[in-house]
């Protein structure tokens, strides 16, 4: 895990490689150094089009698009892609289930020195309460490239959660990915650890410190939210009877509650969540972050403990 | 405006352009640009026109202001931190994790500060919000907003634009801090929201255009938009994005990105300089 490339920079090479595809329009609200649609810009300009700082706009122009037969990939700030542009998000492209992919840039507080008021620890929320509507959060460059690949060809809203900051790489390049198909990085039979987004790397980390403590900790990347992957979350409950989740996100209504919502209909285990304890984030650098807010191997650690005593 | 006043506005609206990049440099991120364009007109509100107390920053009677355009609260900082609310020094924290000087102007935690703002298009209905509170309990508090030009692409602002004309907000003055540029460049490649004067015209608003960067101009706008009755004033100020520093005037690059430790010393030595030259007339 030495190399280190932000889940954004992944998405904007994917779009710049699938862009020789003429049906694949790509929108942008006056970000698109950040967001990376740029690399998608420098070689198709014809089909980048910046709609100015005005995101609902951008998302029913998407709609609009779309409607007309386009494959739109349309990116801003998660926080205004999914905050902002919400009604329009669901009724533009959520109720008539059109062929619009969100590349949300920007997630999370690893967003880092800009504040709470940038980092979107709702969105998966909000998008996965829209029926019909894909969610993924990819935990590493590899992974990026080939659900953004997948997401283009599948038709219908997919909602893609990337970070702004440098991740570890954490696949290799032959890894095979499908949409909706967890994977199981390291197997275990004490407790499974379900992450997603860059807390899959902190979730390796503190599997390898409970092998020094003689536990064995299972890690399951879920890169799909919704469809969630159950088969794979009822499987590792019911071989390790306990569960850990991991994510960069308000630990109300993402990735926690999603993995209890399989749970509870199907085997009841204990589950501790690792997230955002329900406060807004702050400024500083992401590094002061991932401690101030627990989103850390130790905590998962931690939490791993805690759950181990409720079996 | 007399000699004197004028010579103590521009040495202020120095300081505080000091200010703005010792705090952008010592995050080692923020955004410049936009905050020293808007530097003069925080300076000339903040110590020539609006009613605000450093010992009392919640006074239910002050006068308000919102900075809609968020991104720039080293601007509001440093105007803040100069007119006392808070220790010059403490701007040196900015954007840090054991700062209360957030990124985006946070109004629990910098006193000070009126409203949270940093997701464009807000801050002017909020300003709205607090206008329509004054005439409501009809308080003789003024509400002031700033706006960016690249802002005037969210449809909210031309939402609130259309409220503040429905309720009369005379009590309500926005500025456009018209530099022309925004993230990707141009206001006019990007997205254009030009023309502005006419456009705020049109939805019925009071409508000045100043030179961001004259005194005398920023005064005598202010003093017109409160002799005028019942619609809201919008004064359209023409700027130069990164005012004052040589290298960041008219670069769109310079919106969001910090000086390194050399480029910010250098600032620093052209903003001193202008300084004395000021001393010595
Ligand atoms: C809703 C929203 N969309 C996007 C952004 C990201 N953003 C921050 S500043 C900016 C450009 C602002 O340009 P302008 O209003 O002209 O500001 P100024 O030139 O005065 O700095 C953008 C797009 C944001 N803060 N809020
Ligand atoms: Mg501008």
């Amino acid at each position: 895990m030495s190399e280190k490339i932000a889940t954004r920079v992944a998405y904007g090479q994917a779009l710049a490689e699938i862009g020789h595809d003429e049906n694949i329009v790509v929108l942008d609200a006056d970000l698109s150094g950040s967001t990376k649609t740029s690399e998608f810009k420098k070689k198709y300009p014809e089909r980048h089009f910046n709609i100015g700082i005005a995101e609902a706009n951008m998302m029913a122009i998407a709609a609009g698009l779309a409607s007309c037969g386009k494959t739109v990939f349309a990116s801003t700030f998660a926080m205004f892609a999914a905050g902002r542009a919400f009604d329009q998000v669901r009724n533009s492209i959520g109720y008539p289930h059109l062929n619009v992919k969100i590349g949300a840039t920007h997630a999370g507080i690893t967003v880092g020195e800009d504040g709470a008021s940038h980092q979107a620890i709702e969105d998966i929320a909000l998008m996965r309460s829209i029926p019909g509507m894909t969610v993924v959060s990819p935990a590493d460059a590899v992974s990026t490239n080939a659900l953004v690949k997948q997401a283009a060809k599948m038709v219908g809203p997919v909602y893609l959660r990337f970070g702004r900051m440098d991740v570890p790489v954490i696949y290799s390049a032959d890894t095979k990915f499908e949409l909706g198909k967890g994977i199981t990085i390291k197997d275990g039979k004490d407790v499974a650890i379900v992450a997603n987004g860059f807390m899959v790397s902190q979730a390796i980390q503190a599997a390898e410190m409970l092998a020094k403590e003689g536990i064995s900790a299972r890690v399951i990347d879920i890169h799909t939210i919704k469809p969630i992957d159950a088969e794979i979350i009822i499987k590792a409950a019911k071989e390790t009877g306990a569960i850990v989740t991991c994510e960069e996100h308000n630990v109300i209504g993402g990735l926690g509650s999603a993995v209890a919502e399989v749970l509870v209909k199907n085997f009841p285990v204990p589950v501790e969540m690792v997230g955002i304890e329900d406060v807004f984030g702050k400024s500083g650098k992401p590094a002061d972050l991932i401690e101030k807010y627990g989103l850390t191997p130790d905590n998962i650690v931690e939490k791993a403990r805690k759950v181990l005593n409720r079996k | 405006m007399d000699e004197m006043t004028k010579k103590q506005l521009k040495k202020t609206a120095t300081m505080i352009r000091k200010g703005i990049i010792t705090a952008v440099a010592s995050a080692g991120s923020g955004h410049p640009g936009g905050s020293l364009s808007l530097a003069d007109i925080l300076t000339y509100l903040y110590f020539k026109e609006m009613n605000v107390d450093p010992q009392n920053p919640k006074d239910p009677d002050r006068d308000r202001f919102v900075l809609s355009k968020g991104h720039c609260s080293p601007g509001l900082y440093s105007t803040l931190a100069h007119r006392g609310f808070f220790p010059v020094e403490d701007l040196k924290g900015f954007r840090q994790a054991d700062s209360y000087l957030e990124g985006h102007p946070n109004m629990e935690m910098v006193p000070g500060v009126d409203m949270s703002t940093g997701s464009l298009g807000q801050g002017i209905s909020a300003a709205v919000g607090m206008a329509l509170a004054g005439k409501l309990d009809k308080k003789n508090y003024r509400v002031y907003a700033a706006l960016g030009d690249g802002e005037l692409e969210e449809g909210q602002v031309w939402e609130a634009a259309m409220a503040a004309v429905h309720y009369k907000l005379d009590n309500l003055t926005a500025f456009v801090d018209y530099n022309g540029l925004q993230i990707d460049g141009n206001i006019s490649d990007v997205m254009n929201p030009e023309p502005i004067a006419d456009k705020f015209a049109a939805f019925g608003w009071n409508v000045i255009s100043i030179n961001a960067h004259d005194f005398d101009e920023i005064e005598k706008a202010v003093e017109a938009a409160k002799a005028c009755k019942d619609k809201p004033t919008v004064i359209v100020a023409h700027s130069v994005k990164g005012k004052g520093v040589s290298y960041m005037e008219n670069q769109a690059q310079w919106h969001g990105s910090a000086p390194k430790k050399e480029q910010a010393e250098q600032a620093l030595k052209e903003l001193d300089e202008y300084l004395s030259g000021l001393e010595n007339n």
